[in-house]
């Protein structure tokens, strides 16, 4: 008992003590961020179910495509599996993002996110701690898939520099769906339902993209979605990166690219900045007013 | 702001509507500050709204509600550095560890880093935790469950605390260990909100006791004084069953006024108690009904509840609310709701 303050005397000290200048805030806001992206990381160690989803399953897609339908696409002047490996960090992230949503309506079906809103936090670390724990995952997935496409047989010859590139724009891409699925988490009732919303949403998005086979290849009525939506255009980009300006101008010419390795980075950098412009102030208005 | 007639916490007609339900319909109350104050009502009363307002979670709907003179919708942040908030619903992380739990707190907090381990240490052991301290909390037990929730909205010290069904769904064991410990957690001063369905709780803990009702604060005062509004006594005679209860109702009456039938009884709040009782047995013998039992007591919050609503506190609860003696914690039910 004797370590309590007594109730007056905290009762003026605290509130003076929350009169702060907006620069330490923002170093309050990264702070409580960081603390929340720990503890997000924290049940991937306690959950090892969680694991096993995240790791696991993009490498039983990497050997599916690469040793059981590998053999049956043909892409000219390419290996299957230099072309499987970027459309695979895309295939991860994109699958990957549903944790953020079914990470935050855990949350907010648990309560907790009832203590964390009457604290003197920063809120919007609550979806930033979030987003950004799914970043620090998606970072050590892409690097493990990185060495298990290597003892596949990948062999991007983009350089090392052009690779860091693609692994960052793909990351990039998967940070700005998170705040997509932050939405989604907000808006349902629980982790089922958020599973339920956000892969409809996703499987085709994977699926109906350059992915795992190049777009000419889908009849004509579905290459017109295939070929512009998000998923094929980062997935291209990252694959024009990796594989190098040879490989790429190669592409192009036989119509699996569409437009130049520069090409789809702009267009992939324009997507993620604004799925960002869009989504982030949306699922902030959705948090606060739930 | 130091000035001792300030009340801690204030609500002045304050509403609350969710679609078509009114949960807050005009609510006005006062906590002077380093009192305990409890508000009791039956389920879906307006009770967790209510803390919910205070502690800046939800924006009322229109009024006034202050915590320590702030206005919680213009200060909220403010507001948030003096309170803290423990619930029904154990709000912590099912995951963590006890103390990786208290230490993040500690860290939203903005305590500086030395002092949020110190802190979590310092309640672990104050809460008899200490052991159970490294154990992620799906291992705890309800009890064990509600005193983490607990010493987690006391790690910045707030001066005001709200406690939201503090031991519903506990054993009587884990009650009474939890009663004892924020009877503890009152003596030095801090000012305490406490929400619950329980009348023997409000009238343990609370100072001053504010019977709430479909959003609505019905009455208010120390538990003396609602009692008082009772009468002296409650006289209680209980019949073979509900159908003489019936039967009996008149007689009772005639001779008791205000009688009430609660199940197989008949209920009348009387002055004089043992003169009275001799007048209803003349009169139930007379009418030839036949007596089971008869009691004459100090009214309870529960007759209290029964004259102001015309029902039982505790008659609309939820039939899955676990009752006093049920020993299956809703924090779990909860968790597991949350967590797949
Ligand atoms: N977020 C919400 N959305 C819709 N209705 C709500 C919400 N919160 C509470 N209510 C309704 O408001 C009323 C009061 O609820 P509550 O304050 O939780 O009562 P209590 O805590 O006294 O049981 C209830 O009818 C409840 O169903
Ligand atoms: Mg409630």
């Amino acid at each position: 008992m004797t370590t309590t303050a007594t109730g007056h005397v905290a009762a003026e000290a605290r509130p003076e003590a929350a009169e702060v200048a907006d620069g330490s805030k923002l170093a309050w806001a990264a702070r409580d961020t960081a603390a929340l992206v720990k503890r997000n990381l924290l049940h991937y160690t306690r959950v090892p179910q969680l694991l096993v989803f995240t790791f696991v399953q993009p490498i039983m897609f990497v050997l599916l495509f690469r040793y059981v339908f590998g053999g049956t696409i043909q892409i000219p002047n390419v290996a299957y599996v230099d072309y499987l490996m970027p459309g695979i960090f895309g295939q991860i992230v994109v699958f990957g993002a549903t944790s953020t949503a079914i990470g935050l309506a855990e949350d907010m079906g648990s309560g907790i996110i009832e203590r964390f809103r009457s604290l003197p936090m920063v809120r919007l670390s609550v979806l930033a701690g979030r987003t950004g724990a799914d970043f620090v995952r998606n970072t050590g997935v892409v690097v493990v898939m990185l060495i298990v496409g290597v003892a596949v047989g990948f062999r991007p010859k983009g350089g090392a520099i052009a690779i860091a590139a693609a692994c960052l724009l793909v990351l990039a891409f998967a940070f700005a769906l998170s705040w997509i699925m932050a939405l989604v988490g907000l808006k349902v009732a629980n982790a089922e339902a958020a599973q339920a919303v956000a892969f409809p949403m996703l499987f085709p998005l994977t699926f109906a993209s350059a992915a795992f086979v190049p777009v000419n290849s889908m009849p004509g009525w579905l290459q017109v979605f295939a070929a512009h939506q998000p998923v094929t255009v980062v997935v291209n980009a990252a694959r024009g990166l990796m594989l190098g300006p040879e490989v790429a101008a190669d592409l192009e010419r036989y119509g699996v690219f569409n437009t130049s390795t520069t090409g789809y980075v702009l267009q992939s950098v324009a997507w993620i900045v604004a799925i960002l412009a869009v989504f982030v102030p949306l699922a902030v208005r959705q948090f606060n007013r739930s | 702001m130091s000035g001792s007639t300030a009340p801690a916490i204030e609500l002045a007609g304050v509403t609350k509507r969710f679609g078509d339900v009114q949960a807050l319909a005009g609510v006005d109350l006062q906590v002077e500050p380093g009192t305990v104050y409890g508000l009791l009502g039956p389920n879906g009363a307006g009770k967790t709204t209510a803390v919910r307002v205070l502690t800046t979670i939800i924006r009322p709907d229109a009024g006034r509600a202050e915590v320590l003179g702030l206005d919680v919708t213009t200060h909220p942040e403010r507001v948030r550095a003096s309170i803290g908030l423990a619930g029904q619903y154990a709000a912590v992380d099912e995951q963590l560890t006890g103390r990786e739990n208290l230490r993040l707190v500690g860290q939203l907090c903005h305590q500086p880093r030395a002092e949020v381990v110190r802190r979590a240490d310092e309640l672990l052991e104050r809460f008899s935790l200490t052991d159970a301290g490294d154990r992620p909390l799906k291992t705890f037990s309800g009890g064990m469950r509600r005193r983490l929730d607990l010493a987690a909205s006391l790690v910045h010290r707030p001066p005001v605390l709200f406690l939201v069904e503090p031991t519903t769904g506990l054993d009587p064991r884990s009650r009474q260990d939890l009663w004892d410990l924020i009877r503890e957690l009152v003596a030095d001063g801090t000012t305490l909100l406490l929400t619950t369905q329980y009348l023997e709780e409000a009238d343990q803990l609370a100072d001053r006791i504010a019977v709430i009702d479909h959003g609505a604060v019905i009455a208010d005062g120390t538990a003396a004084e609602l009692k008082a509004q009772m009468g002296a006594t409650v006289l209680e005679v209980a019949f073979a069953d509900v159908a003489t209860a019936h039967s009996a109702l008149e007689t009772v009456a005639g001779v008791a006024p205000g009688a009430e039938v609660d199940g197989i009884a008949v209920r009348a709040p009387v002055d004089d108690g043992a003169r009275r009782a001799m007048d209803v047995l003349r009169a139930l013998d007379g009418a030839g009904i036949d007596v089971a039992g008869l009691t004459i007591r100090e009214p309870s919050l529960d007759d209290v509840f029964l004259k102001l609503t015309g029902r039982r506190a505790e008659e609309d609860l939820d039939p899955d609310a676990p009752a006093v003696a049920d020993p299956r914690p809703t924090a779990d039910v909860a968790a597991q709701g949350g967590s797949r």
